[in-house]
């Protein structure tokens, strides 16, 4: 484990000096939102974001990516036959990246990275990746804790950790993979006081409290799933997919093929549990085809099934993204407190 | 499962040998597919009960069960219904076409509790594509043996929908199974008519009439919801519990290796934990097929 010191503008240059060996990827204000975007010549990181509207995870899991392609050409001797696509996994890095986007991809590489099956392009890109992430206290009110995000000095999905002193950064890497990155982000030495002072570091009165999910882990499923209170949770909402598209732990695709001319790519696409046509049989029949059982869904999958499966808490980290973009208010950290009350 | 060297998303290059049209309207075909590569073929090893995903570029994939039985070497078969924008166009292809295969996938018949034990078939439809498969295995010489004695019932609604004839044919004249056919009603203007007994009568009337003991035995059951929603009572009625009937489900799928979320029921994925589930696990899972 390695401590350096930044004051705040080095930090900028230490992000710009990693280009050399790095893909980096910066919060930079786009419009009224911050969002991630690969460094190039002339941008401005703002280290002092609070959270980028959309979450990073399309930087591991793409909105949409080809995985796949093929010739239709019968001239071809190869027409029809699928082939992977090329990509490019060299090295990137998520600068500054808060602590509960990070673990977010901890919450994903269950379903990607298993016994069974392992998906190529997601195991790549996350071994490729860098997390330089920031630890401040200035969670937001729509944010809560959960098993997989406790607070703001949470650092269990980073590489380095970044925590902010007010006039500089220490940096503290927490990985292999950090420690490479950080030896060439250069950096001062910390000294005993700066080390001092983030032991210090404690979540403030304004940190996330934890959403009530205690007790679902011994609810039964069909009892959950059964209960009349998904009519209300589900009343006012119109299917419109943002929490899901926003959330950093949202991991459903879909696969479309594309053609071309006579060239076409397979590609996979970012999907949402919100939509009827998720789940719609080509004979017309819809296992979810009523708004209340997609919302069920959504919430049992996870509140419930994803805590029962991995035993790794409920499948959030608490950001709060879908909390402030729905346009009806459901409000996840009502659910959880409903769930972990309910009694049959 | 697919070999675990593999891209699980990259399809096996296979050719279409031979299609043959299997109902009086054509709306199911089976295909026979054939690997371009030999060392594809040697790697896909299945169970009964399998499925894979049919891949055609620029169309997309499609999740069928797989007709023919691994002691059928050297070609897959596949027995796929028109319906939508894969299949429509799958139907319109012709013997020499290249697709993919992508599997084998999911899980299947529960053939280590089976062996030993009276077997119960019942399909109706054209979910009997993975119970052909199950009966061409289980009367394969060095297979036989390990069951006692088969009862299987397959019902269609009309004799031009009666899938695998040639198979039919073939159980009926063998004493090694108890083969038991069935339509809803047979119509005049069917010219067609099979050589052997045809019961008469919905697929639940044909099961009360044929099992009459649940001893010793597994049932493993293929069918549209009407024929289990009305079978399942008459299997209680016999006496079978629900850990002795096996069902495949089926749901939309996509990635078919348990990525991409959408086949569950409850925590269960239909792909990758299915589709064949007991009658008792699925009484675990919320009711949402």
């Amino acid at each position: 484990m390695t401590t350096k010191s930044f004051t705040k503008d080095a930090l900028i240059k230490a992000a710009d000096g990693l280009r050399k060996s790095y893909r980096v990827f910066v919060p930079v204000k786009v419009g009224k939102f911050h969002e991630f975007k690969l460094f190039e010549d002339g941008d401005k990181p703002d280290f002092e974001y609070r959270k980028t509207r959309k979450s990073p995870k399309g930087l591991i899991f793409p909105q949409s990516e080809r995985m796949l392609e093929y010739s239709i050409d019968e001239h071809k001797p190869d027409h029809h036959i699928m082939k992977e696509s090329p990509k490019d996994y060299s090295p990137q890095v998520v600068f500054g990246i808060r602590p509960y986007d990070a673990m977010s991809f901890k919450v994903m590489d269950v379903n990607f990275d298993t016994e069974d099956y392992k998906d190529p392009w997601w195991i790549k890109r996350y071994a490729a990746t860098t997390l330089v992430g920031i630890c401040r206290n200035d969670l937001d009110s729509k944010m809560f804790a959960t098993e997989n995000f406790s607070g703001p000095y949470d650092i269990r999905g980073l590489d380095v950790a970044l925590y902010d002193l007010g006039d500089k950064y220490i940096a503290k890497s927490l990985t292999e993979k950090g420690e490479k990155a950080l030896a060439a982000m250069g950096g001062n030495d910390v000294s005993a006081a700066e080390l001092a002072a983030i032991e210090k570091l404690t979540p403030d009165t304004n940190a996330p409290q934890a959403a009530p999910t205690d007790k679902i882990k011994e609810k039964v499923v069909n009892d959950l799933f059964d209960s009349t209170m998904w009519e209300d949770i589900a009343n006012g909402c119109i299917n419109c997919g943002a929490c899901t598209f926003l959330c950093p732990t949202c991991w459903c695709f879909d696969i479309q093929d594309e053609i071309h001319k006579r060239e076409g790519d397979r590609l996979r696409i970012w999907d949402s549990c919100m939509f009827p046509l998720y789940t719609l049989h080509a004979s017309g029949h819809n296992p979810r085809g009523k708004k209340v059982q997609r919302v069920r869904n959504r919430f049992m999958h996870k509140i419930k099934y994803y805590l029962d499966k991995y035993e790794k808490g409920i499948m959030c980290v608490g950001c709060g993204r879908c909390v402030e973009a729905c346009p009806v208010n459901i409000d996840i950290r009502r659910v959880c407190e409903l769930m972990n009350n309910f009694t049959k | 499962m697919i070999d675990k060297s593999m891209n699980p998303f990259l399809p096996y290059p296979v050719k279409i040998d031979e299609i043959i049209t299997e109902t009086g309207d054509h709306s199911l075909k089976t295909f026979k597919l054939v690997f371009l590569n030999k060392e594809d073929e040697e790697k896909f090893t299945f169970i009964p009960g399998q499925f894979c995903e049919l891949s055609i570029p620029g169309k997309g994939e499609i999740p069928i069960g797989i007709a023919s039985s691994p002691t059928e070497k050297g070609y897959l078969l596949f027995t796929v219904q028109k319906m939508g924008v894969v299949s429509g166009y799958l139907h319109s292809m012709k013997p020499g076409d290249i697709m993919g295969v992508r599997g084998p996938l999911g899980n299947w018949y529960p053939w280590d509790k089976m062996e030993g034990k009276n077997i119960v078939i019942i399909g109706g439809g054209c979910a009997f594509s993975t119970l052909r498969s199950s009966i061409v295995y289980i009367r394969a010489p060095e297979n036989r043996k390990k069951f006692k004695q088969v009862t299987a019932v397959y019902g269609a609604r009309c004799l031009d929908l009666l899938l695998y004839c040639d198979k039919l044919d073939e159980w009926k004249a063998g004493d090694d199974i108890d083969m038991h056919v069935t339509v809803d009603a047979i119509k005049d203007e069917e010219t067609w008519r099979p050589e052997w007994h045809c019961n008469v009568g919905f697929v639940p009337s044909i099961v009360k009439e044929k099992v009459t003991s649940p001893a010793d035995s597994i049932v493993i059951i293929c069918g549209p919801p009407a024929m289990l929603k009305f079978t399942m009572p008459v299997l209680k009625d016999v006496g079978f519990t629900p850990e002795q009937i096996y069902l495949s489900l089926e749901n939309r799928m996509k990635c078919g290796i348990g990525m991409c979320g959408r086949c569950n029921v409850g925590g269960k994925l239909v792909c990758k934990d299915g589709p064949v589930f007991s009658l008792a696990e699925l009484g675990e899972l919320p009711n949402e097929t």
